[in-house]
C-alpha cells in the first residue's frame, strides 16, 4: 500500500491550515516530502508540524522532542524548525531593517522628481527640531534613524517615507510662522513614520508573493531568479507606497490619527499643541480644493481642525522666547 | 504508531514547547543599526556603551518604555524599540548589516529587502539616485544637540517631561 498517497489530503490541510491556501509551493509540505521518512516518521512529524503551527512558536522544542526520540535526524529537525520559522515569519509585521530599505527607494524614488533645495542652515534647523519631536515620540528608535529633507517644490507639501525619512516641500515651510507651527508639520510626519501609514500602503498582493518567492526551502542557494522575484515585489512595494504619498493620499482615519498622535508628541516636548490647528488653518487660507501635493493627499484642512478641536490642545505655557522666533528667522530666511 | 501514541505525543510537544517560551522570554535581541546603552531610562542619561544590531542582550528590568539590559560590553538602558524578542541571525562574513541572512532571514526577502535587494533594484532602476538618501542619512542630531536646542528656545513640557 501507498501509505504517503494515503497521506496526501492530510498533508495538504496541514498546508492549508498554516499557509492559508498557499499550494503546492507549501515550505512544509516541500520539506516533508524531501524528507524521505517511513510512515512512522511521516506521522510523528506531521503531529510535530501541526502541533507546531498551533503553537506557532517553540517550533524547536518541538522538533529537538522528534529527535530525542530517534524518529528525525537532526537534519530533519533542522530543517523542520527552520521551515517553521519562515512559514511563522513570512506573515509577521516587517522588520525595521527592511522597514529601513523600503523608505530608502521610496525617498530615492520621490527625489527623482523633486530636487533637493540646497540650504544647510535650513536643513541643519528642520532636523533639530524634528529630531527632537522624534525622541519623544512612541517610536523614537527605528533601524537608521530619523532624518528631514527640504525639496524645492512651492506646492504646499511633506512625505514620510517608512524608516523615517521625512521630507517637506518650501511652500510648507512658508506655510509656517513660527518655530511651532514647523514643530506641529514634522510632528503629523513624524506620526506617520510611528504608524506606520507608509508600509501599510503595500498591496496584500504583495505579500503573496513574497510567501510564493519563499516558498521551497532551497533558501539557502537563493539564484537570480529569486533575486528577480523578490526584487519585483520590492518595486511593486515601493509603487505602492509612492502612490499612496503622491497620488491617493492615506484614509480620513489615518491622518486623523496621525494628527492626534502629534498633538501627544507636540506636549510631551513643549510645544504648541495648537499649533497643528493654526497651520492648518494658514492651508486652508493658501491652498485650493482640488489643487496639487498636499491638497490632492489630504482632507480638508476644515475638517482636520474639527477633529483637532475635540483634542485638548492646551498646554503652551506663555509666550515662547524671543530666541526661539529669531532662531526660527534666520533658519528660514531664504526660503 | 497507534492514534494514542500520536496523541501522547502532541500533548507531550505541546507541554514542553509551552514551557519553553517562558524561559527565554528575558533575552531580546537589537534590531536598529547601533543601539547605545544609557545610564538612566532616558535619552538625557550618559552614554555607557552601544551595543550592534542583531546582539542579543538580557533583559535585568524594565521602566515604562525603557528596558534595562546587559549586553556583552556594557550595562544600560535601551527604548523598547529598539528591541525584539525575535533572534536575529546575520550571516558568517557578511560585509554590512543589510547582507544579513539565515535561512529564516531570506523567508522574508520577498516582502523584506536588504541591501541585496535594493543593488538589484538599482541596477534596474538607473534614473533612481540614492545619493541624495545617503546625504540625508549623514545628517544626525545627537540627543545632547537635541536638548541643548530645546533648552536655548526655551522649549519644555507643561507637565511630566519630554521621554
Amino acid at each position: 500500500m501507498n501509505r504517503s498517497r494515503k497521506l496526501a489530503p492530510l498533508l495538504n490541510t496541514a498546508s492549508y491550515v498554516s499557509l492559508g491556501g498557499a499550494s503546492d509551493t507549501s515550505p512544509i509540505l516541500t520539506a516533508l516530502r524531501r524528507s524521505a521518512l517511513s510512515y512512522t516518521q511521516w506521522t510523528l512529524a506531521l503531529c510535530i508540524v501541526l502541533t507546531a503551527a498551533l503553537l506557532q512558536t517553540g517550533c524547536s522544542t518541538v522538533a529537538q522532542i522528534g529527535q530525542a526520540a530517534g524518529v528525525v535526524t537532526p537534519q530533519q529537525a533542522e530543517s523542520m524548525v527552520k521551515t517553521g520559522q519562515s512559514v511563522g515569519k513570512a506573515f509577521e509585521k516587517i522588520t525595521p531593517e527592511q522597514e529601513y530599505y523600503v523608505g530608502r527607494a521610496v525617498g530615492a524614488t520621490l527625489l527623482s522628481t523633486h530636487k533637493v533645495y540646497a540650504n544647510d542652515a535650513a536643513t541643519r534647523y528642520v532636523n533639530l527640531v524634528g529630531q527632537t519631536l522624534a525622541m519623544a515620540s512612541d517610536k523614537p528608535e527605528t533601524f537608521g534613524g530619523y532624518h528631514f529633507l527640504i525639496f524645492e517644490d512651492d506646492d504646499v507639501n511633506a512625505f514620510a517615507a517608512p524608516g523615517g525619512l521625512i521630507f517637506l516641500s518650501r511652500g510648507m515651510l512658508r506655510l509656517c510662522k513660527n518655530e511651532d507651527d514647523l514643530a506641529a508639520v514634522l510632528a503629523h510626519e513624524v506620526a506617520h513614520v510611528n504608524l506606520g501609514h507608509a508600509i501599510g500602503a503595500i498591496k496584500g498582493s504583495r505579500w503573496t508573493a513574497a510567501a510564493t518567492v519563499v516558498g521551497t526551502e532551497g533558501l539557502k542557494n537563493v539564484g537570480g531568479e529569486q533575486l528577480a522575484q523578490a526584487t519585483t515585489a520590492f518595486e511593486g512595494s515601493i509603487s505602492d507606497i509612492t502612490g499612496t504619498l503622491v497620488n491617493s493620499g492615506y484614509a480620513r482615519g489615518q491622518e486623523r490619527d496621525a494628527d492626534t498622535l502629534a498633538v501627544t508628541i507636540l506636549k510631551r516636548v513643549g510645544y504648541n499643541p495648537a499649533a497643528l490647528a493654526r497651520v492648518l488653518g494658514n492651508m486652508a487660507h493658501d491652498i485650493k480644493p482640488g489643487g496639487a501635493g498636499f491638497a490632492k493627499t489630504h482632507p480638508p484642512p476644515d475638517a482636520r481642525i474639527a477633529d483637532l478641536n475635540k483634542l485638548n490642545t492646551a498646554g503652551q505655557a506663555g509666550t515662547p522666547p524671543p530666541a526661539r522666533q529669531q532662531r526660527f528667522n534666520a533658519a528660514m530666511a531664504g526660503v | 504508531m497507534t492514534t494514542r501514541q500520536l496523541w501522547m505525543a502532541t500533548a507531550l510537544a505541546l507541554m514542553i514547547a509551552g514551557a519553553s517560551g517562558s524561559a527565554t522570554a528575558a533575552d531580546m535581541s537589537v534590531q536598529i543599526r547601533n543601539a547605545q546603552l544609557r545610564a538612566t531610562p532616558s535619552y538625557l542619561g550618559k552614554i555607557t556603551g552601544s551595543a550592534p544590531y542583531a546582539q542579543r542582550v538580557e533583559v535585568l528590568q524594565t521602566q515604562g518604555d525603557w528596558l534595562e539590559v546587559r549586553s556583552a560590553a556594557a550595562t544600560g538602558w535601551l527604548h523598547k524599540s529598539a528591541l525584539t524578542t525575535k533572534k536575529i541571525v546575520i550571516k558568517a562574513g557578511a560585509s554590512d548589516v543589510g547582507a544579513t541572512a539565515s535561512g529564516e532571514e531570506l523567508a522574508l526577502a520577498g516582502k523584506g529587502f536588504n541591501s541585496d535587494i535594493e543593488a538589484d533594484f538599482k541596477n534596474k532602476n538607473a534614473e533612481v539616485s540614492f545619493a541624495p538618501i545617503d546625504r540625508m542619512e549623514k545628517i544626525t542630531v545627537s540627543p545632547s544637540e537635541a536638548r541643548a536646542f530645546l533648552d536655548q528656545g526655551g522649549v519644555k513640557p507643561v507637565a511630566g517631561g519630554a521621554r
